[in-house]
């Protein structure tokens, strides 16, 4: 066993003392050289030994992604210089050739890493009533609660290991949601995916414990591209969470996941995600490209899919989680809170496709802008003629603290069958001077009035997380409002 | 006993570019109830506010020395944990923020302050309950958030609620008694009441001279233009309502 050198060191030069998870750790890891190519992805699934149908697929979407590397889309309301992806490196490794098969086996240094982003994997030390499947960089070091979710028959794993052990469910589903062709991240994505996760509960199956997939960057220059698949079978629950945070780097780092959820007859898919990817310096420098297609398919009647995020990091965000409510009768659900600070820029949002009959969506954003930063809800509701009786309500609220930030709200909606019913409600407001002096009069400072104001405005989604997430989001939001005011 | 709580030496104070307060004098000694009457912008509400530090008032010169400690340098919660408590003419409104939370961050703030622990949930609560009852709050009023879609006789019953919990050194009340019917009137005048002992003082802002058939001060001050032009006892709101404030600018 390797000495535990004390695995954390800390990048001084960037500021931002907000920023907790900026540490990052040493591992020696098994990284593929920087660049694409046709090589680079045959590595990539060549490290996975992965069958042929799924290379052909990335190296379709490669060609398809090649063919179209001009066409970046240039729609969203965010800056940024153009992104070299010949700079990026594609695969890095960090558990090297140990190849873990069991909690017992991952490198002692890999599980001290997690237990200070506050994961523990140990048996004995592990969140309760949670599953984790823990991601570092391109690889999944390890996932808690196996045999529970054995007993009730829940597959959750990694999906690199999900193509050899399920490979007819992978194949069935794998870009049934979101094609290889859907986007440019998208196509990227499907052509060099890393891991992530995969989850199947099995018809009437009510999953027992929370699952959650936390996601690190950890490698200089490494982009992340995970994958995620979870398929809910009739009348199956499954309520999933994923965290995610990145070390201080004075370059910008690109995460281009996907996410795909589908949900068959009478199932229910819940969501939630903190996102706290760093959100780069108080000057704008580093952070995190967040590019995610995240989108959902209520395949069968009577099916839910429920989308909750929180989002505090990332020098960009660019995500619009989504529901398909294609079987009759389903519902999808979108709360949201972004919150930017300093430079940080979001553009963010949802699409309700609206295509069975009586489909509901209700969509609660709720954005929030400081320092420089800007913030756009961005969302659309679309009425097929097939939706008969479609109903959605959407709310979008923007709180803005301080006189130097922007929001926006683009709100598009198409309807195609005139009995559908829609609702679209929009506020602006700002923490007012009288709000913080009427706290403050109360004998709390200043920081904790602005920040217990901007819990009171979030609060409505803050109760669709899971319990102990939405402890953690609410403390997030405190760490990302720090001098804000004053 | 003549121990000081407030005083007030000469005191300018603006609003934006406007004076308001013009060279103000007061002195408040525990066990003390004084009344600040006087028309419409002559400053009263300027008073309670440059006293609570709100910085949308700024205090241009003069001295405030509130429990042997100078104001001006003290931010506004620390001013609250001292012991100064101003109840709003206009309480705003909190949304999303729960009644229950904000009296609970609010009392632990100011004990921690004055060094005492935090009360556990349990002892919070009792306290709670009992000063809403008193203050005639039902219980399912803490689960709402603060102020939001509070009638205005509520709100104000929500500032004696919060009087009572804090328990101050100095109760600055901002025409409390405004816009209330009789019997909302009666509630918080009761709450003044039981609240002001001879370890507190009050400082009681109004318009109307009502109140002081319920709450009876021990002095009662007449504002015109940015100063107290004169004061007197309890018969002086009398005469005050009497004639009116006319009679004064031409004394």
């Amino acid at each position: 066993m390797k000495e535990n050198n004390n695995v954390i060191s800390r990048t001084t030069e960037l500021e931002s003392d907000n920023y907790k998870w900026g540490f990052d750790f040493k591992f020696n890891p098994d990284n593929a050289p920087i660049g694409l190519s046709e090589d680079i992805v045959k590595l990539i699934s060549d490290k996975k030994n992965e069958p042929k149908w799924l290379l052909d697929w990335r190296l379709k979407s490669l060609k398809h992604w090649f063919k179209n590397q001009d066409n970046e889309p240039e729609w969203a309301n965010i800056e940024f210089p153009k992104i070299d992806f010949q700079k990026i490196r594609y695969y890095s490794d960090p558990t090297s050739k140990s190849n873990p098969k069991s909690l017992d086996e991952v490198d002692p240094e890999m599980l001290a890493a997690f237990t200070k982003l506050g994961i523990p994997l140990e048996e004995q030390k592990k969140l309760s009533g949670v599953a984790v499947d823990a991601i570092m960089d391109s690889v999944s070091v390890a996932t808690t609660y196996q045999k529970q979710l054995e007993d009730a028959g829940v597959i959750f794993c990694p999906i690199s290991e999900a193509v050899h052990k399920y490979p007819e469910l992978v194949q069935k589903y794998l870009g049934s949601v979101v094609p290889y062709s859907d986007n440019f991240y998208a196509t990227l994505n499907s052509a060099v995916f890393t891991d992530g996760s995969f989850i199947y509960v099995p018809p009437g199956v009510r999953c027992p414990v929370e699952l959650m997939t936390y996601f690190r960057i950890n490698e200089l220059d490494t982009g992340q591209f995970e994958r995620t698949l979870i398929v809910a079978d009739k009348g199956s629950y499954v309520s999933y969470l994923e965290g995610c945070t990145a070390p201080f780097r004075k370059n910008n780092q690109l995460h281009a996941a996907v996410v795909e959820l589908v949900a068959l007859e009478d199932a229910e898919i819940k969501y939630s995600t903190l996102q706290n990817w760093f959100p780069g310096d108080k000057n704008g420098e580093g952070g995190i490209y967040n590019f995610v297609t995240k989108r959902g398919k209520c395949q069968g009647k009577n099916s839910k899919i429920s989308w909750t995020q929180v989002e505090t990091g990332s020098a960009i965000t660019w995500k619009y989680p989504s529901v398909i409510l294609q079987g009759d009768n389903s519902v999808g659900e979108f709360y949201s809170v972004a919150l930017v600070n300093n430079y940080q820029q979001a553009d963010t949002g949802t699409k309700m496709i609206h295509i069975g009959k009586n489909t509901k969506s209700t969509i609660i954003a709720k954005g929030i802008s400081a320092g420089k930063a800007t913030n756009t809800y961005r969302g659309q509701v679309k009425v097929l003629p097939s939706a008969k009786n479609a109903r959605n309500f959407t709310q979008c609220d923007s709180l803005l603290v301080g006189d130097q930030c922007g929001a926006h709200t683009i709100p598009y909606i198409e309807v195609k069958n005139p009995t559908a019913q829609l609702e679209h409600e929009a506020t602006t407001s700002k923490v007012s001077d009288d709000q913080l002096f009427y706290t403050q009069q109360r004998g709390i400072s200043l920081e904790d009035a602005n920040y217990m104001i901007i819990n009171g405005f979030c609060k409505g989604i803050f109760k669709e997380l899971p319990f102990e997430f939405a402890i953690e989001a609410s403390q997030l939001l405190r760490v990302s409002l720090e001098g804000t005011v004053g | 006993m003549s121990k000081t709580i407030l005083e007030i030496k000469n005191l300018h104070a603006s609003v934006e570019d406007t004076k308001i307060l013009k060279g103000l004098s007061l002195t408040i000694n525990i066990g003390e109830k004084h009344t600040i009457m006087g028309p419409n912008g002559s400053g009263k509400s300027t008073l309670a506010n440059v006293l609570a530090g709100n910085p949308s008032y700024t205090m241009n010169s003069g001295e405030i020395i509130f429990m042997g400690q100078n104001l001006n340098e003290m931010e506004p919660d620390i001013r609250a944990c001292a012991g100064l408590f101003l109840a709003f003419q206009y309480p705003v409104e909190l949304p999303g923020v729960r009644m229950w939370q904000f009296l609970k961050s609010s009392l632990d703030s100011i004990r921690e302050y004055n060094g005492e622990k935090p009360l556990s949930t349990r002892e919070f609560d009792n306290v709670l309950n009992e000063y809403a009852e008193k203050v005639g709050i039902s219980s399912d009023f803490i689960k709402r958030n603060v102020n939001e879609g509070f009638s205005g006789g509520e709100k104000k019953r929500n500032e004696i609620l919060q009087l009572s919990l804090l328990n101050p050194k100095l109760a600055i009340l901002d025409e409390t008694d405004s816009g209330l019917d009789i019997d909302a009137l009666k509630v918080v005048s009761k709450g003044i009441d039981s609240f002001s002992s001879d370890e507190n003082a009050v400082l009681l802002v109004t318009h109307y001279q009502r109140i002081l058939d319920y709450v009876k001060p021990d002095f009662v001050h007449v504002m015109m233009d940015g100063n107290i032009v004169t004061s007197g006892d309890k018969t002086l709101a009398l005469e005050l309502e009497e004639k009116g404030y006319d009679w004064l600018t031409t004394k």
